[in-house]
């Protein structure tokens, strides 16, 4: 157990740090990285919970597929090499008060859920099996649901890009 | 199950060695059998294949040709990115590694999620080609990287998609799995030689390695790199040791996406007449696996080295009118299969 919490601590480090530059470097092409490397810690993280399906997803849907997409289109349309760009809107007083906001409802939340509970180094696997079968008989209604948004949301990108 | 019994942590330091051996072999003996010898002799160039004997001294003399260059940053180039590019791409590579098995426990870690988990680190190389093109100050580079992006997403639907069809025919996600389904099927009651899924899922294999050649940016599908347009594409700014990387990740990958190929179509290392968990296997399997792995990479290479490159738009014709729909039609197609019988 020392092992896994002496590389959550690191992780972690490495997550809080990165979201920290993320949204202070006034590079782009940076900031869309940074954000690469906190969604790959948080994929880490998951690995450390024994979630081999979601850590996988999390590194195949958002660093594989998303990212590159942020990137692509970053570079496609404007990312001045080198450039420093006022990227702080004028907003950013109201932004950091609600992601203060939601932080904290999600900290609170945690803690008063879980705040006592102890993951045991013998605890659950995961196994991607069991995940399957939750998800199609347990969780069908709102997967179907979610995919459901998802070609909803697919359709509306395409009218939105149509020409005619 | 395992031979040796050994702790946690030495079992996994001599996983990482031998990774840390097999992955530059690998693609050296690719560079070597392929690109060297089988290219000279197919389109007649002299030179790659007849330094020193059977032209095996091709291979140090190119080391020592990259070893030696100096390493250079273009002036506008964003220095820290540009250096992390080919470090990205390499880590996709050795992070494919970790699933492929060449025996019953001749694995580096034996994941559950085996295939996904293989096409998700797959999918991390595009992140390194657009930090080096974008890094590298170079509007061909930046193009490069562009189109290898575009290529890369696009391809790696139908990769992913035949993929789904071996998986639900093997009913699991687990690589070990998908070799043990082939050893124990049988084709119309006859189960002598195992039920190896090129048979039935041909399209899938099909599909599957018609988007390798993509995802590896070979010849017809190499036009992120395509000289003739693009001078080099995303590393054409790269020299040396740094260039040096993109190509062992390239060939490195090759020789995975050949393994992959191996253990979802041709049976991976299982030998007909042996027990799925004998022991022998462990020692056998890696040499069944080298030869399958190296027929593949043949008929990759080969290709590579006949056809003439695609045209940007026919390429992304291809795959989204093409390859996807094939490979839906086969993923529903097995599936009614599986269900009635």
């Amino acid at each position: 157990m020392v092992a896994q919490n002496i590389f959550f601590g690191v992780i972690a480090a490495i997550v809080v740090v990165s979201a920290l530059r993320m949204v202070t470097t006034r590079n782009i092409v940076h900031a869309a990285l940074y954000l690469v490397a906190v969604l790959a810690g948080l994929g880490a993280l998951y690995i450390l919970l024994t979630a081999e399906f979601v850590a996988t997803t999390q590194v195949l849907v958002y660093i594989g597929a998303v990212m590159v997409l942020f990137l692509f289109g970053i570079m496609l349309t404007k990312a001045p090499l080198g450039g420093v760009m006022e990227m702080t809107g004028a907003q950013w007083p109201i932004a950091a008060v609600v992601s203060l906001l939601i932080g904290g409802v999600t900290v609170y939340s945690l803690m008063a859920r879980f705040g006592s509970d102890r993951l045991t180094s013998d605890g659950p696997i995961f196994r991607t099996a069991d995940v399957s079968d939750e998800v199609f008989s347990t969780y069908i209604v709102p997967f179907e649901a979610v995919s459901v948004l998802l070609l909803a949301a697919l359709i509306g990108a395409i009218v939105l890009a149509r020409k005619d | 199950m395992s031979l040796l019994a050994l702790p946690y942590w030495q079992e996994t330091a001599i996983k990482l060695g031998l990774a840390l051996v097999v992955i530059p072999t690998a693609s050296l003996i690719l560079v070597y059998l392929f690109l060297f010898k089988m290219m000279a002799f197919m389109q007649s160039r002299l030179g790659p294949n007849d330094t020193g004997p059977y032209g095996s001294l091709q291979l140090v003399a190119e080391a020592i040709k990259f070893l030696q260059k100096e390493d250079i940053h273009p002036a506008q180039a964003d220095r820290r990115v540009f250096r992390m590019a080919p470090v990205v791409v390499l880590a996709s590579t050795f992070l494919l590694y970790v699933v492929l098995p060449a025996g019953p426990d001749a694995v580096v870690q034996n994941l559950d999620t085996g295939v996904f988990y293989a096409m998700a680190v797959s999918s991390l190389s595009v992140l390194g080609i657009l930090m080096a093109g974008w890094a590298s100050a170079n509007k061909y580079a930046l193009l490069g990287g562009l189109r290898a992006a575009g290529q890369l997403i696009a391809y790696e639907l139908p990769l992913i998609l035949a993929v789904m069809g071996v998986v639900i025919q093997a009913e699991t996600l687990n690589l070990q799995g998908i070799v043990e389904a082939q050893a124990t099927g049988e084709i119309f009651g006859f189960g002598a030689i195992g039920n190896p899924f090129i048979l039935t899922q041909f399209l899938a294999f099909l599909i599957f390695m018609i988007s390798a050649q993509a995802e590896l940016t070979q010849t017809p599908f190499d036009m992120p790199v395509a000289e003739t347009e693009l001078v080099g594409g995303f590393h054409v700014e790269y020299t040396g040791f740094r260039f040096l990387l993109f190509f062992m990740a390239e060939f490195g990958t090759a020789f995975a996406f050949s393994a992959l190929a191996a253990v979802m179509f041709l049976g991976g290392w299982w030998i007909p007449g042996f027990d799925v968990d004998d022991n022998v296997l462990n020692i056998l399997g890696p040499g069944v696996m080298l030869a399958k792995i190296l027929l593949i990479a043949f008929f990759i290479f080969w290709v590579r080295f006949t056809y003439p490159r695609l045209r940007e738009d026919q390429l992304q014709k291809f795959a989204w009118k093409v390859l996807i729909p094939l490979a839906l039609g086969n993923i529903v197609l097995t599936g009614i299969f599986k269900v009635v019988f």
